[in-house]
């Protein structure tokens, strides 16, 4: 990842070294995000999303689009905007993935491991979970985000989410609440969301698909959870875990009105 | 063969503007691994992309490019239907060739 | 005659009133679904998390604001684990703190070397020396740390304590407990109690 860090140097080494001022280091960072929106990779991401989408495969050789994301099979326009939520089929709270995995599972004919394998890109394999939920995400661009919490499993999601967020543990004592319950704050030069504020939320949660620059590729809130707990010294996060997706309903809570801005684009 | 890459052109008013996500390292040779080992230098030497024939635009690359490198330009004189066509050729002499077309305005 | 509005009575007259489990029951669902959700990654890193001790498992319950008789207790038993270098000597060496508080290597589950000893990372969430730009905010700015504490033995011995165990000054800080929980060695912490109080040191140029 050398494009961002190149410019960011730059930028540093621009300013005065003496008394950083912290003002001018947020504008240009600003100001070099401006300069990346024009141009979003992910925009490759969806197409080839769409494309899968529609692709017959697997042992019932059918495509993905009588798959119900939660406003009826094949509905896709205006999906994401209400994942996570309910599903009656599966009887339990499901984000995009999640139900992506059913949908291959139930319409294709796969195995549930099969479905479930490799679902973030490497180095010389792409992941076709990450073009799918760019073109699912997609299809809800500038809709408001309104992930409903009505139901009893949708609540006990929003509970439980509410647990983890604050769970303390590890040889950091880290939990969620150690980067996200404050306002203003860094960690390096990457801003942190105070997230259960509704203001900050709203603007944050929403930009979930993203192509991130460093990471070469699109990465999903899956992913960013799976991120997260790396960097809190925890173990790997299973993929569509009930963890993952209780702690997405949580924050969906405070990110509802919200516009759906993505698939976005970050470092 | 390098891994394809994924490539839009749309007409914009009179413009053609294309955006290609190229599958590439783009491996400096200034880095090393675990074992202290530097990784052999690997990153696209030059692009060219064509239009009926005619080169719109023709780059040489370097290290400072980063991997998996995105290309989004603007080109006049191309329409809906025409394909452009786009070519890199790397430094181990490795290269990749992909076409689109380019969707209506 | 006093009249209490149950969930299920609210029900009757309100829409959408969906039962709420209890603090109780929504604390044991939780830890029965993140046990759930780490089984194909690192077992001996899962078995970690899963427990929490009683400083983690206060800090998750009171959400890091303890009422203060258990501030108190937490700070009073967290002081009792600090264990001090065998030389006595609290202060190493600053240049060797410095690459301490630049490194954030260690413990993920990515970080597999056996021979490599752990860095601070104190950079992720402080400032220290000036000439270091990208630095983060989730603590306090540490520059000056030195010059405004002066170096004697009550500072010296507080900031060794303060890397050791934060939660002996501050209960259920966000701060690691770098030497209890074994991320750094006593040896190691003396690096960074020379960055922030060696005059040499640049955070206290």
């Amino acid at each position: 990842m050398r494009i961002p860090w190149l410019v960011a140097g730059a930028v540093i080494t621009a300013l005065s070294s003496a008394a950083p001022a912290q003002d001018n280091t947020q504008k240009e960072i600003e100001r070099y995000r401006q300069l990346l929106q024009e141009g979003n990779p992910a925009d490759l991401y969806e197409a080839r999303g769409e494309e899968i989408w529609k692709q017959k495969r697997g042992p019932k050789n059918a495509s993905l689009e009588q798959c119900d994301l939660g406003l009826g099979p094949g509905v896709v326009k205006g999906a994401f905007a209400q994942l996570p939520r309910y599903f009656a089929d599966t009887d339990r709270v499901q984000d995009t993935e999640s139900r992506l995995v059913t949908c291959m599972v139930t319409l294709q004919g796969f195995k549930p491991e099969e479905a479930m394998k490799d679902p973030f890109a490497v180095p010389g394999r792409h992941s076709d979970m990450e073009a799918l939920t760019s073109y699912i995400a997609a299809e809800s661009k500038g809709m408001k985000l309104e992930v409903p919490i009505r139901h009893p499993k949708e609540v006990e999601a929003f509970q439980i989410g509410e647990q983890l967020f604050y769970r303390r543990a590890g040889p950091n004592d880290f939990g969620c609440v150690s980067c996200h319950s404050e306002s203003g704050k860094r960690i390096r030069l990457q801003d942190l969301p105070r997230l259960t504020e509704p203001k900050e939320a709203q603007k944050i949660f929403t930009t979930w698909p993203a192509y991130r620059v460093s990471q070469g590729t699109v990465r999903t809130m899956q992913h960013r959870l799976y991120d997260c707990y790396w960097q809190m010294r925890h173990p790997q996060l299973d993929f569509t875990s009930e963890t993952a997706i209780a702690l997405m309903v949580f924050m969906a809570k405070y990110a509802n009105g919200g516009s759906v801005e993505a698939p976005a684009l970050k470092r | 063969m390098a891994d394809p890459m994924r490539i839009r052109a749309n007409m914009t008013g009179d413009k053609v503007e294309v955006k290609a996500l190229m599958a590439h390292e783009m491996e400096t040779g200034q880095r090393k691994d675990a074992k202290g080992n530097v990784i052999p230098a690997h990153f696209i030497q030059n692009v060219t992309v064509t239009h009926n024939g005619k080169t719109v635009l023709s780059a040489q690359w370097g290290p400072s490019i980063s991997k998996n490198p995105f290309l989004h330009f603007r080109f006049k004189g191309g329409k809906a239907g025409e394909k452009v066509t786009i070519t890199w050729t790397d430094n181990k002499g490795e290269k990749r060739t992909d076409e689109a077309t380019i969707a209506g305005g | 005659m006093k009249i209490l509005l149950t969930c299920a009575a609210a029900a009757m007259l309100l829409a959408g009133c969906a039962a709420r489990l209890s603090d109780d029951e929504a604390q044991r669902r939780a830890e029965e679904v993140f046990r759930g959700s780490f089984t194909k990654g690192n077992q001996k890193m899962a078995a970690a998390v899963f427990q929490q001790d009683e400083v983690q498992t206060l800090c998750t319950k009171y959400r890091d604001a303890p009422p203060k008789e258990i501030a108190d207790r937490i700070e009073k038993s967290q002081a009792a684990t600090i264990a001090y270098p065998a030389s006595g000597k609290l202060m190493g060496d600053w240049r060797e703190g410095e690459k301490l508080a630049q490194d954030g290597w260690g413990m993920r589950f990515t970080d597999t070397d056996p021979k490599r000893l752990n860095g601070g990372a104190c950079y992720n969430c402080h400032q220290l020396a000036p000439q270091e730009l990208s630095y983060g905010t989730l603590g306090p700015s540490l520059y000056r740390f030195g010059r405004l504490r002066g170096m004697n033995e009550t500072t010296l011995r507080y900031t060794y304590g303060k890397i050791y165990n934060p939660e002996a000054f501050n209960a259920c800080s966000a701060m690691p407990r770098f030497g209890h929980n074994k991320v750094l060695t006593p040896e190691q912490i003396t690096h960074l109690v020379a960055l922030l109080l060696d005059p040499a040191s640049p955070v206290n140029k």
